[in-house]
């Protein structure tokens, strides 16, 4: 497989994964402002904003912290790299430049994503807003099943580690975020807006049943923190996405005959992973331990570009 | 025109009576409702938009992605008629191929007098870097397009070769993919020979004319890129062969060698389909400007590393002026007459030519010798009066960079209108593959149909579609 091939399956993994997530944030916010008790108001969508690093550029824009604005902001904001719109372009033309490694249903399932939102001015109200991250996960979601049926080759293992990488790496954001503004001022622990934000959280990585599957004591931000950082059963946590790792180089490395500085990083993230407790977790500082993550998930993206020639 | 055209299906007597072996499809027309028939239409056309099978129109701002326009009504070819045309083409590829030898080699046909040298020796697209260094097996041009125009029955005319870069293979393989699956019961009246084999063909082409002693030769499609307007048809090949579709970045010529860059480290390659013209291939060569190319290209292939298809140096055969004197050249390497005739072209360069041409522009299509893609063309009977005092300029100021052929009842085929179903201008583009096993033709090709009408533009960069082109595999219908 020719080394630009493998870089444009790896980051149309990585933009796809990317694309859903920012429509889940979207998905998962409107909700919290429709059915919490009270209203979420400016923080939650300010914090959305947090999560892909979009607050600077939102503020640039001038616009008026609402729902409304935000909501189009991340979908649909064509000059923001980090919008739904936006990640779609960067896939579709990462598919595009490497037609021949994919099938005809996942290529089509790029494109409908890319045609559902290509000159869409605005989402509209709330209704429409859901509706149109409801279809681009369709879609996404569409990706992954023709994904899953290509043939199991170099093609289909370099898309899922772009994906499983920026899963990793979008997990991990969504935490340290709402970690921090969770609580504001004058709300009590426990209470209703706090339950609330850390819904959220679990919506936007669909594991609230999961959760009252693997916890039976009711929400609690240490439980909900374990299983998104931990507990492999969940597949979006950062357990079972370095995992995932692990398993698609193993997968080129019997295809390729070669293993690396690749392997050899996530390997070790793998293990430690699985030595971590919570506890040793929260006493470190959440918030430091999530900035380690993230760094060190780049580290790994860096050593796969350089294992595999991207460049 | 005063006569009315031949329409392959009705003759030349309106739409009273169709030409015997037709009835099937007439009456197919005739019972299929139009809003069916358009329905399906819409249906073959998303599915080529969902698949991406677009092309760019370069300068066009707003129709960055375009399909082309699918009219489902196919034309067809008896199996008598394709068995004659067939032979023509074979014949008139084996000739071109011939000719290149010679031109690039002893120059027989020049010292002979056959063609004037200047025509050859100083033309643009003649490659004195390829003199003395033939390709494998002397095959130039290994994928060969031939514009056909049909103006009766039984009267074709060659109106273009298309030697160097021939494209629009793969809208006949995926226009018969959706005849296949919107109208199969066409399928069951008609045994159409299928066109399937190509990519199977043109592999095995690749492969043969590999450098010796390439075991298990290394294939590659070299595309300038997925910004080229051809882009769709680079990849659809490449994945139909199973070989890469590399760009100039992913390869490198070391040692006189080509490699290409993996994810396991290069790997050596033996035979590249460019489709990248001549003058972009290699800068240290041609272009020094190129970012298209390999530097060191030409030096591999020069010492036989690598073969490349087509061959660099074949573009001259594409030459209009060229084409004017291939009755000559068929005659001269085939010794025999040429089967499919060319229409008839007036050489501007000559000043008896040049000087019917100029009395005669209203009713002439006038072409640039080294045009392509229908642009820089004059057609007579359609232009201003301001369009024709402007070529007639440009005529006396260069005439050597013109031809002049009359304008041609070109047979129409019932086509989709807006106003129901009418007749549409056609041309014809069979596809020729030539490999160490000879010449092969694939029974079917891309038909190209004028949308408007009277129009005989049917290029698609300018608004032209296409049609399904049936080979039938035997005369008569399969079932009444």
């Amino acid at each position: 497989m020719l080394s630009r091939t493998a870089s444009s399956l790896y980051w149309l993994g990585r933009y796809v994964e990317r694309a859903e997530f920012t429509a889940r944030l979207v998905e998962a916010t409107v909700r919290l402002d429709a059915l919490s008790s009270r209203p979420a108001g400016e923080a939650a969508w300010a914090s959305a904003l947090s999560v892909i690093d979009a607050d600077v550029a939102f503020a640039k824009t001038g616009e008026k912290l609402t729902p409304r604005n935000v909501a189009r902001f991340l979908t649909l904001e064509t000059q923001h790299r980090g919008s739904v719109v936006r990640c779609l372009d960067a896939a579709r033309g990462n598919a595009k430049a490497v037609r021949t490694a994919l099938t005809r249903e996942a290529w089509s399932a790029i494109n409908r994503s890319w045609l559902l939102f290509h000159g869409r001015a605005s989402p509209g109200d709330t209704q429409a807003t859901l509706n149109l991250v409801d279809q681009a996960q369709a879609e996404t979601r569409g990706f992954e099943g023709a994904i899953g049926r290509m043939m199991r080759n170099p093609s289909s293992w370099f898309i899922r580690l772009g994906a499983t990488v920026e899963r990793a790496d979008n997990t991990a954001r969504l935490l340290d975020v709402k970690y921090h503004i969770l609580l504001p001022e004058g709300e009590a622990v426990g209470g209703a807006v706090d339950r609330d934000q850390w819904t959220t959280i679990l919506q936007t990585v669909s594991a609230v049943n999961a959760y009252r599957w693997l916890y039976r004591e009711g929400l609690k931000p240490w439980f909900v923190t374990e299983l998104l950082i931990l507990r492999r059963e969940l597949p979006r946590s950062l357990a079972a996405s370095a995992e995932e790792v692990v398993l698609h180089l193993n997968a080129l490395g019997k295809q390729t005959g070669f293993q690396g500085e690749a392997d050899r990083l996530a390997r070790l993230r793998h293990a430690r992973l699985g030595d971590t407790k919570i506890a040793e977790v929260v006493d470190g500082g959440l918030h430091e331990y999530l900035e380690d993550f993230i760094e060190e998930n780049a580290a790994v993206d860096q050593a796969i570009a350089r294992q595999f020639r991207f460049v | 025109m005063a006569a009315r055209a031949f329409d392959e299906i009705w003759g030349t007597g309106g739409t009273a009576k169709p030409r015997p072996e037709f009835a099937s499809l007439a009456r197919w027309m005739a019972s299929t409702p139009m809003a069916e028939l358009e329905r399906r239409q819409q249906s073959a056309e998303a599915t080529f938009r969902q698949l991406g099978i677009t092309f760019a129109v370069y300068g066009d701002d707003d129709a960055a992605e375009r399909i082309i326009p699918f009219d489902i009504v196919p034309r067809i070819f008896t199996a008598f008629e394709w068995t004659r045309l067939s032979a023509g083409l074979v014949q008139r590829v084996e000739a071109i191929n011939a000719f290149l030898t010679d031109i690039y080699g002893s120059r027989r046909i020049l010292a002979d007098g056959v063609i004037p040298e200047d025509l050859i020796l100083g033309n643009s697209q003649f490659r004195p870097e390829v003199v003395g260094a033939p390709p494998p097996h002397n095959i130039w041009s290994h994928i060969c397009g031939i514009d056909l125009v049909r103006t009766g029955p039984d009267e074709f005319w060659v109106l273009e070769d298309n030697a160097r870069t021939p494209s629009g293979v793969s809208y006949m393989l995926e226009n018969r993919e959706a005849m296949i699956r919107l109208c199969p019961e066409l399928f069951r009246q008609y045994r159409v020979q299928p066109v399937d084999s190509y990519g199977d063909t043109l592999l095995e082409t690749l492969r043969s004319v590999a450098p010796a002693g390439a075991s298990d030769p290394v294939c590659v499609i070299l595309t300038p890129g997925r910004f080229n307007s051809a882009y769709y048809e680079h990849s659809f090949l490449a994945d139909s062969l199973g070989i890469e579709l590399v760009e100039a970045a992913d390869l490198e010529v070391d040692d006189d060698i080509v490699w290409m860059r993996t994810i396991v480290g290069r790997v050596r390659v033996d035979v590249i389909y460019r489709r990248i013209d001549d003058d972009f291939i290699d800068p240290l060569v041609f272009r020094p400007d190129s970012m298209l190319g390999v530097p060191g290209l030409m030096a591999a292939y020069r010492t036989g590393h690598v073969t490349i298809v087509n061959a660099p140096g074949t573009g001259i055969a594409d030459d209009k002026a060229v084409y004017s004197y291939m009755p000559e050249i068929v005659r001269y390497y085939a010794g025999g007459e040429p089967l499919l005739p060319i229409v008839q072209t007036w050489r501007c360069r000559e000043p008896k030519a040049l000087q019917y041409v100029l009395e005669h522009l209203p009713e002439l299509v006038v072409k640039l010798v080294d045009g392509s893609g229908g642009y820089g063309m004059l057609v007579g009977p359609t232009a201003t009066n301001a369009e024709i005092e402007t070529f007639r300029a440009a005529l006396i100021a260069k005439p050597h960079c013109y031809i002049a052929q009359p304008t041609l009842a070109l047979s129409t085929v019932p086509t989709l209108t807006e106003k129901g179903v009418a007749p549409r201008h056609v041309d014809f583009r069979p596809f020729a593959l030539t490999g160490t096993k000879g010449v092969k033709i694939v029974p079917g090709g891309l038909t190209r149909v004028a949308l408007r009408q009277g129009s005989l533009v049917v290029n698609s960069s300018q608004g032209g579609g296409t049609k399904d082109s049936f080979v039938l595999a035997d005369d008569g219908e399969a079932a009444g």
